[in-house]
């Protein structure tokens, strides 16, 4: 009888930092299991060898920034099947769009020493701003776990379960304290999607946003929680302006608060 | 004699994009080019105007490989600005933290990435069906050090738990000791990793370079020391940027560096290993004489076997660290912003890792400067790789190729590191 043919993986890179593609390397525990269900076809952080595409899965990681990106990955969705952007520059541009709130001609001020050697867009932009993508994966980085459900998904024909409600629910499910109605450090938790596992809350500390904006997030409320406990709008602009500044409920709401 | 090409467009098993290309004629190396075409991110551009507070968090965006260095040399920098100092059992912590960065990049880098150069196959996954054996300990070894980054700083990509004058919150001594056990055996490992490695087939290749790593009186280097050279350098890191440049080439889209009057140098575990063989422990130095390493080594290939006896220096530090850990009072120590100048230089798994940042009275960041160990590494590579050529001219392309590659990735180069502050350039 004849073996099924193994799906074949491909993992792209664009603008990054390779953290969200490092966390398939960092499933220390399922990665040979993972290499047994699936073909590593395409994937330079971890081989040389190249095999041809088209490709059954995909995993996008990076930001568009470069005319020459910007063309590159419409072949990559040319040769792919299954399409997944990873972590919040695929899905949000990441801390590279930082970039997007500034007047031009501030950096063009500062003007590298050649700058004709360099090519860069005006704009950082995710993934899906350039071409149709089958499942956003979010986080800086991703979590690992939910990187194996997905493919574990994949393999199965399913859809994943990847919860999209905020990281309060997280905070709840582990019994801890909130700091919203205690004064604690400032906190995006209520417009977060959850998926770190209430991290930061529970080592004292806010959550800074790094899976984006939950479904339906309700920003300009949570603004004016923080607003009337004594936060500067200056400090909830550069809150919401971290690695998924460009997230739509979270760029309009940090605009909200510049003017 | 023949013209010959060496292109590799894309090369693997490294961080971040670049490629190779030398151009050989009549049997001499005629042009050399590391290119570096990952795009620029701009990090310098946008940390103006943040807060000192955040640049822990937004620089270990730089790099998901070594998030700790940058964490590292930003907290430092800012703690030097401010007149504040870390020590104690916080400074520890720190130096636990890295402990983990280190085990989980050089047990990364041994075996997953540089190894099967070695060996001859093309990735670790064909190397483990050979030798199943090896690459699942590898896998375990590299887990331990991502455990402690997992207990210590909350993830091991990105972690959390890092801020100016400490942490945001203190592991319990039970817990840590939760490490021990792991850290026992990774300790066997990395022993093991050393022997391992010293057994390898390298080649016959030297080179006369300039290191440069961190000295300090009594560490092996991690966080702190002044910056030493084998060549007569030896400054306070604070004055760093008067004895090296930066020059923009076309090739790349990261800035070379030089030493200023002599070219370039060379940075990560052979400058530390050939500058502070003194500071490691005695069972590290009794391996590298083992492993025949010298307390001096000048063929950048056998970097594998410095990167596993670091690695057993690492294992045995973070288990002195855990035995000897009291949980202080507070996480944190106090202090008041104040303008100025703070710089910060660490070692990062590939080299040291340079910060500088200019801060208004409430901390505000005027400007940043931040230069990455690959940075400084790219004109030594292309030195490396012309004399290689030179050398070994008369391999067949494809081997040739191959041992460039091999060449690069003695460096372990993070070329996602190396391009962050290129500025923009609107087309």
């Amino acid at each position: 009888m004849a073996q099924k043919r193994k799906p074949k993986l491909a993992v792209w890179k664009f603008a990054s930092c390779d953290g969200c593609q490092l966390s398939l390397l960092d499933c220390e525990d399922e990665l040979l299991a993972v290499t047994e269900a699936v073909q590593i076809a395409y994937f330079p952080e971890a081989t040389r060898a190249v095999v041809r595409g088209p490709y059954d899965l995909s995993l996008v990681e990076g930001s568009i920034t470069t005319p020459h990106d910007a063309e590159r990955i419409h072949q990559v969705r040319r040769s792919s099947k299954f399409l997944v952007t990873i972590g919040a520059c695929a899905t949000a541009g990441g801390i590279q769009a930082l970039r997007n709130f500034k007047n031009v001609h501030e950096f063009v001020a500062n003007v590298y020493a050649t700058p004709s050697y360099i090519e860069t867009l005006a704009k950082s932009t995710a993934i899906a701003d350039h071409i149709f993508v089958d499942f956003q994966l979010r986080g800086c980085p991703i979590s690992k776990h939910q990187l194996l459900e997905v493919i574990s998904a994949y393999l199965n024909g399913r859809k994943p379960n990847i919860p999209t409600y905020s990281v309060c629910m997280e905070c709840k499910q582990k019994g801890l304290v909130c700091g919203l109605v205690t004064h604690g450090p400032p906190c995006l938790g209520p417009v977060t999607q959850a998926g770190c596992g209430a991290l930061c809350p529970s080592y004292h500390r806010g959550c800074f946003g790094c899976f984006g904006p939950k479904e339906t997030p309700n920003t300009s409320s949570l603004s004016e929680w923080w607003l009337k406990n004594g936060m500067k709008r200056d400090d909830l602009v550069r809150l919401y302006r971290s690695f998924n500044a460009y997230a739509d409920p979270f760029r309009k709401e940090s605009e909200a608060n510049e003017k | 004699m023949k013209n010959k090409t060496v292109k590799v467009n894309y090369l693997a098993r490294v961080e971040g994009e670049g490629g190779i290309h030398i151009k050989v004629k009549k049997g001499v190396v005629t042009d050399v080019k590391f290119n570096i075409f990952e795009p620029p991110r701009l990090f310098e551009g946008f940390l103006r105007g943040r807060l000192y507070s955040e640049a822990p968090d937004i620089t270990a965006r730089i790099c998901g490989i070594c998030p700790v260095a940058y964490q590292m040399s930003s907290v430092h920098a800012m703690e030097g600005a401010f007149g504040v100092k870390v020590d104690g059992q916080l400074r520890e912590l720190r130096r636990l933290l890295y402990c983990g960065e280190w085990i989980e990049s050089h047990a990364l880098h041994i075996y997953l990435l540089h190894a099967p150069d070695f060996l001859g196959y093309e990735d670790a996954i064909q190397l483990g069906k050979d030798h199943p054996d090896v690459v699942t300990k590898a896998l375990r070894l590299k887990k331990t050090g991502n455990d402690i980054m997992t207990l210590l700083g909350g993830r091991e990509i990105h972690p959390i738990n890092v801020r100016v004058g400490g942490f945001y919150k203190l592991p319990e001594k039970r817990d840590l000791d939760t490490l021990l056990e792991p850290l026992e055996w990774a300790l066997q490992a990395s022993i093991d990793t050393v022997r391992l490695t010293a057994g390898l087939p390298f080649p016959d290749y030297e080179c006369d370079y300039e290191y440069v790593a961190l000295r300090h009186p009594a560490e092996y280097p991690l966080n702190e020391g002044r910056l030493v050279s084998n060549k007569g350098l030896d400054i306070a890191i604070s004055e760093y940027e008067s004895r090296f440049t930066e020059e923009h080439i076309k090739h790349a889209n990261a800035l070379h560096s030089g030493i200023n009057g002599r070219g370039g140098y060379l940075v990560g575990p052979l400058a530390r290993y050939n500058l502070n063989f003194d500071r490691l422990t005695p069972l590290a130095q009794d391996l590298a004489r083992e492993a025949k390493l010298g307390e001096q080594c000048n063929n950048p290939y056998k970097s594998i076997i410095v990167r596993a006896v670091e690695t057993v220096y690492a294992c045995e530090e973070a288990i002195r660290i855990i035995r000897g850990y009291k949980k202080p009072d507070s996480p944190v120590i106090e202090f008041i912003p104040r303008s100025g100048i703070g710089y910060g230089c660490t070692e990062a798994p590939r080299g040291i890792l340079y910060h500088r940042y200019r801060l208004d009275e409430c901390g505000e960041i005027l400007n940043a400067k931040i230069v990455p160990p690959t940075a400084q590494n790219q004109k030594a590579i292309e030195k490396d790789l012309h004399d290689v050529v030179t050398k070994f001219v008369s391999k067949p392309e494809k081997e040739l190729t191959w041992l460039c590659e091999q060449t690069v990735r003695n460096y372990d180069p993070c070329i996602s590191c190396a391009t962050h502050f290129v500025r923009l350039q609107i087309e």
